[in-house]
């Protein structure tokens, strides 16, 4: 028995050592991270560079991550979350996770990207758009709302990412500005006329290959393809919707330092630098193409001006990412 | 000895006893309007099509490729066996992401069916070719004699022959099939694994999650009960004295040429999709995509994952295999039936249980290397009980006694005697748990300590942002760290057979 003991021990002692190797270096801070990894990595870097503190990433999907915090609660080991969309961020904040954020990072954003609760923060920005292929649908085919694609007509010629948390942010602006039940029945009729693909990624790609006539994503991802090779988007052009419609959601990503982080001031000097000079600045020179949402910080120049696209009003902090979870499990799309 | 098997199945039956804990903790009403939905019963049609579809293929493709290489006077038999078994060390999602790159447009049920069809025929070919080359030909001989054509004798007397290895690796296939998440969600196919996934990236491990997993296993286990039912009782050993005479190779005479033309086509299909696209990938890419300061830390954490994961699985099996060997009885077929039980739920499964488990109640573990590595034993301890138990069954118990007699306490002597003695089988099962982990991404990416990156879960992230070329390194680092495992178990295979 001994020696089984022995040979016991010895297999813990190396779980133990390797843990060690491949644990966050405990000096850093251990960041959630929804956004784009290569975006984050980015900030993350130049972050690091700066100020010398390490930041670990772990990567996931906003709902995902966000979920996760709430189930740790008080343990969890994270000290900031970075989202893509509002929904998740505002899903921590409710259970009462956050902690508040310093006033030099709050008086970095304008009030309409940053709940007046003052827990978390707009860091960036993206449109809704509906991106379609050129050789099949011209100009006057387009729909004018995305409510018209609940139509029969559109059977099977439009695609989108549902499981993905973009997507659900854009139902989620639905339900806050149409109600529950429109929302459900256009998600139900949603069922029967989309070509459901894993990725807004991968949804474009299948506008530009002809799989699908047009596609529900985000405008950066035709613009980060067209700066690479354009490979996947060169015959694709994106249709905004504008005209407040819910079509025309601009969703907020979400920075946050959590109540529980033991590590505070670090955490908040990093989404102090995200939403200043430094990480607004990566946002307009790198190829993430997501909008700045910083006071006085431009956008890439490449992308059409934010207040062009006449976005509908929606509080970030009311989009319910449960509900629009449960609606979509409903219709069968999850 | 009995002890620590009861205990190390009992830690198997965790996740299994969750699924029920959560379901019931749910409560009635809730978890039926989460599993009488609609949509499970389109992720059911579409698992179950699947399997309809693929196992028949696989079973006809691989009965055919086997034939061929061990019964006829094919020229370059030994070439072509070697090069059917290669698939193997292709993780079948990067099967997928190959096609994926050939045929941009490739989608829905037939393009899962093709390209499971194309990844898991060796696991039906390996046991297949095995039994085949074993037969004694008296048999087939006799039937001729009595006036059966050829194809009535491989009907009525070859295949029944086949039943434990159809049953066996089709099961395997079966397996796998439900098991699989990558392949599937780069053809856009939905099954109940990558249903599971998205509502996991939408809730993390909320009920709906939990009861599509109770769904998933209760598919698992009725494919195992089939399997059990199809196998028969029937008595496959060969009767009469003396050893089978070898027998002669069939003449393919003018058959030579298509026979080959075919062979070509299907490893052009299952080896040269996969080799031809990937060096397209990194050609086209060069030396920008060998981000070396990524790629060296995930293969240092894939190897200590299959390493420490091969040595606890090895270790965890000890007590089983022993005792099946040593003291079988009703006691040790249920500890070692339950393992298997536990053994056959997809990956996603299990991690959803653990991530519960330590988020809800070992919160020190949560996040841990441990976890992970538990969720691999737990995975991959059937693999480890097989092959050790096949070499503990040739150390004589004499040896043990006799070290016994001599002083050493039991346990000593297990281990001084027969363990030593069982080594080249611990030894295999330790590359096959390797093996498994290598290739392993839904539980990895569940359970992952933060900051880790192994091959399977970096090549996931590139190809999930489209990055293809980025995602090339990660795939041939995995096929070149499968290769030599996958030759260990062709070797095996051909030494069973005592050649």
């Amino acid at each position: 028995m001994k020696f089984f003991l022995q040979l016991i021990g010895a297999a813990a002692a190396l779980i133990v050592s390797s843990s060690i190797v491949t644990a966050q270096d405990a000096s850093g801070i251990l960041v959630y991270n929804a956004q784009h990894v290569s975006l984050t990595q980015q900030w993350a870097a130049q972050f690091t560079k700066e100020t010398g503190i390490k930041v670990t990433l772990r990567n996931g999907g906003d709902t995902e991550l966000g979920n996760q915090i709430v189930q740790e609660g008080a343990n969890s080991p994270a000290d900031v979350f970075l989202t893509e969309n509002s929904p998740a961020i505002a899903l921590v904040d409710t259970a009462g996770l956050l902690a508040l954020l310093d006033s030099a990072t709050l008086a970095l954003v304008p009030d309409n990207y940053r709940p007046a609760s003052g827990r978390w923060t707009g860091i960036a920005a993206r449109s809704t758009v509906f991106a379609y292929n050129t050789s099949v649908l011209k100009q006057g085919d387009l729909p004018k709302s995305l409510l018209d694609l609940a139509d029969p007509k559109w059977k099977g010629r439009w695609a989108a990412s549902p499981t993905g948390a973009d997507f659900q942010a854009i139902v989620s602006a639905l339900l806050e500005l149409k109600g529950e039940d429109a929302t459900s029945k256009w998600l139900k009729a949603m069922k029967d006329n989309v070509k459901p693909f894993q990725g807004n990624n991968a949804a474009m790609k299948g506008v530009n290959t002809g799989q699908v006539e047009g596609a529900v994503i985000y405008h950066y991802y035709y613009f980060g393809d067209q700066a690479k090779t354009g490979e996947n988007s060169k015959n694709v052009a994106l249709h905004y919707f504008k005209n407040r419609d819910p079509g025309a959601f601009i969703s907020v990503s979400g920075g946050a330092v959590l109540a529980s982080s033991k590590k505070k001031d670090q955490a908040q000097s990093f989404v102090r630098w995200i939403v200043g000079k430094g990480g607004q600045g990566v946002l307009r020179t790198g190829d993430s193409f997501e909008y700045a949402v910083g006071k006085d910080e431009a956008s890439n120049p490449k992308l059409p001006s934010l207040v062009d696209l006449q976005a509908p009003t929606v509080e970030p902090a009311a989009l319910n990412s449960k509900k629009v979870t449960e609606l979509m499990t409903a219709a069968g799309l999850l | 000895m009995s002890v620590m098997a009861l205990f190390v199945t009992v830690g198997a039956c965790l996740p299994i006893g969750f699924i029920v804990y959560v379901a019931v903790q749910t409560g009635w009403s809730t978890a039926s309007a989460l599993i009488f939905r609609p949509r499970v019963g389109e992720l059911l049609v579409n698992t179950l099509l699947l399997v309809a579809c693929t196992l028949p293929l696989c079973i006809v493709f691989s009965v055919a490729l086997a034939w061929l290489t061990e019964r006829s006077d094919l020229p370059g038999a030994h070439l072509w066996s070697w090069l059917i078994v290669a698939p193997l060390a292709i993780p079948a999602f990067v099967h997928s992401y190959a096609w994926v790159s050939f045929i941009p447009s490739l989608n829905g049920l037939f393009a899962a069916v093709l390209i499971s069809t194309l990844a898991y025929v060796p696991f039906l070919y390996l046991p297949i070719a095995a039994t085949l080359r074993r037969l004694d030909p008296a048999l087939e001989e006799a039937a001729a004699s009595l006036g059966h054509p050829p194809a009535q004798v491989f009907l009525r007397v070859v295949v029944p022959q086949l039943r434990l290895a159809l049953c066996g690796g089709g099961l395997l296939v079966a397996l796998h099939l439900l098991a699989e998440f990558g392949l599937y969600v780069m053809v856009r196919f939905d099954t109940f694994t990558t249903a599971i996934v998205a509502q996991f990236q939408s809730a993390y491990n909320g009920p709906a999650a939990n009861m599509l997993a109770g769904v998933l296993a209760l598919c698992c286990f009725s494919f195992l009960g089939l399997e059990m039912r199809l196998r028969g009782h029937e008595r496959y050993a060969r009767v009469g004295s003396g050893a089978a005479r070898a027998r002669r190779p069939a003449p393919l005479n003018v058959w030579k040429a298509p026979a080959l033309a075919g062979l070509v086509a299907w490893i052009a299909l299952a080896v040269g999709v996969p080799i031809v696209t990937l060096s397209g990938w990194l050609l086209q890419s060069g030396a920008a995509v060998w981000r070396l300061q990524e790629i060296l830390p995930a293969v240092l954490e894939t190897l200590l994952f299959a390493g420490l994961g091969g040595v606890l699985a090895t270790l965890a099996a000890i007590p089983i295999a022993w005792l099946s060997i040593r003291a079988p009885g009703p006691l040790q077929r249920l500890v070692e039936g339950l393992n298997y039980v536990v053994g056959s739920l997809p990956g996603v499964v299990v991690a959803l249980a653990l991530v519960t488990i330590t988020v809800r109640i070992a919160l020190p573990l949560y996040q841990t290397i441990a976890t992970v590595l538990l969720a691999y034993v737990l995975l991959f301890l059937p693999r480890a009980i097989i092959s050790l138990r096949a070499s503990l069954a040739q150390a004589p118990v004499e040896l043990e006694q006799a070290a016994a007699s001599l002083g050493r306490t039991p346990l000593n002597a297990l281990w001084s005697v027969t363990v030593r003695l069982a080594a080249p089988g611990a030894a295999a099962g330790m590359a096959l748990v390797g093996l498994g982990i290598v290739n392993e991404l839904t539980a990895t990416q569940m359970l992952a300590p933060n900051g880790t990156q192994t091959l399977a879960t970096a090549f996931w992230a590139y190809t999930s942002e489209l990055d293809y070329a980025a995602a090339a390194p990660y795939a041939l680092l995995m096929i070149l760290l499968s290769l030599p495992l996958t030759g260990l178990l062709y070797a095996q295979s051909k030494r069973t057979i005592g050649r």
